[in-house]
């Protein structure tokens, strides 16, 4: 089933990286991205994202911040926050929200598997 | 980790595109985040991160920015990194919250004179640790390999901590790249900083546009 994945991070490169994964292992699923949280957030209000994928240290607000925005209004949501800064406390926050953690530099199999996890909890969730 | 235009020198020349900044700056700050990371371990407490700056700029135009934010003596752990791009990698903070660090990761029990006997060596350790954590994510991701040097502590001025005692070229251009962090537990905050020369941007530039070409390929 096709999906549509919201991607955000202020780095052009990143959201690069993110598609190109992406591109090699879910080709039929659909990327929208953002450059911020709050461009976003913009987005969600005009258009529906099944999973979101946000970047943690961002100008304005961090990646936790926007997942608790999200999850706010969408408890189903698979949301995974993606950054090189894995401490405890980060860590901590995105389970807090329900949000998983995915290392960067991002690897194939990281993104994919939770990627297959999040389908799996959207056909459960009969979405 | 971007925004804004292009980067150039004072001629105006571009020595980076937009993209090629982006990629840069991204690269750097998976390294750094890693770092914070490794520190955060060490002090037993959450490291905040700012987004990188990336500014080409003259060594002094760099002084002159680090006196602006901090006018008091300064501590700093220097390494060198040499391979197909070289640089330094500095970790600066303010004298005063020195200790403060180097009490963070050291065992509670320790007397204030055992703290300041084992200061030096602390600080070095903990500027190991960081840089070093920063500086492999990057060779790693851009596939080279970096030599880099043992950490050396500085203590002074902005001037004594970025120009060094070589006494650099004051007035040469350089890539100075800064993430300011904080321990806001422990009230300590400092910069992580990047010098890089125009060769080795140069060198950089070719890296990344392997690195995106990589991207496009798949």
């Amino acid at each position: 089933m096709t999906r549509t994945v919201l991607v955000v991070d202020d780095s052009k490169l990143a959201r690069m990286v993110v598609k190109s994964i992406l591109s090699k292992t879910r080709a039929d699923w659909r990327v929208v991205e953002a450059a911020g949280p709050t461009e976003a957030l913009d987005l969600l209000g005009r258009e529906a994202a099944d999973i979101a994928l946000i970047d943690f240290n961002m100008p304005e607000h961090d990646g936790l911040w926007l997942a608790a925005e999200i999850r706010a209004g969408n408890t189903d949501m698979p949301i995974a926050i993606l950054s090189a800064n894995a401490q405890d406390a980060i860590l901590a926050k995105a389970r807090e929200l329900d949000a998983a953690f995915v290392e960067k530099p991002l690897s194939e199999e990281a993104l994919a598997a939770f990627l297959s996890g999040a389908a799996l909890k959207l056909r459960r969730a009969g979405k | 980790m971007n925004g804004g235009d292009d980067i150039g020198n004072e001629d105006g020349q571009l020595l980076l595109t937009e993209l090629e900044r982006d990629a840069l700056t991204e690269v750097i700050n998976i390294g750094v985040s890693r770092a914070a990371k490794n520190l955060s371990r060490m002090v037993k407490d959450q490291v905040h991160l700012s987004v990188p700056r990336t500014e080409i700029m003259t060594r002094d135009r760099a002084v002159e920015w680090l006196s602006r934010r901090e006018n008091s003596s300064l501590v700093a752990v220097g390494q060198d990194f040499r391979g197909s791009f070289s640089g330094q990698a500095l970790l600066i903070f303010p004298q005063k919250t020195s200790l403060e660090l180097v009490r963070s990761i050291l065992d509670d029990t320790l007397s204030l004179e055992e703290i300041v006997d084992l200061e030096q060596e602390a600080l070095a350790e903990i500027g190991n640790v960081v840089l070093n954590g920063c500086l492999v994510v990057m060779a790693n991701m851009l596939k080279e390999s970096l030599n880099m040097s043992l950490p050396r502590v500085m203590r002074g001025s902005s001037q004594v901590v970025l120009l060094g005692a070589d006494e650099e070229d004051p007035g040469e251009m350089v890539l100075f790249l800064t993430i300011d962090f904080a321990v806001r537990a422990r009230s300590i905050n400092g910069y992580i900083a990047l010098l890089m020369d125009l060769p080795s941007i140069t060198a950089i530039k070719t890296l990344i546009r392997r690195y995106l070409r990589g991207l496009e390929e798949t």
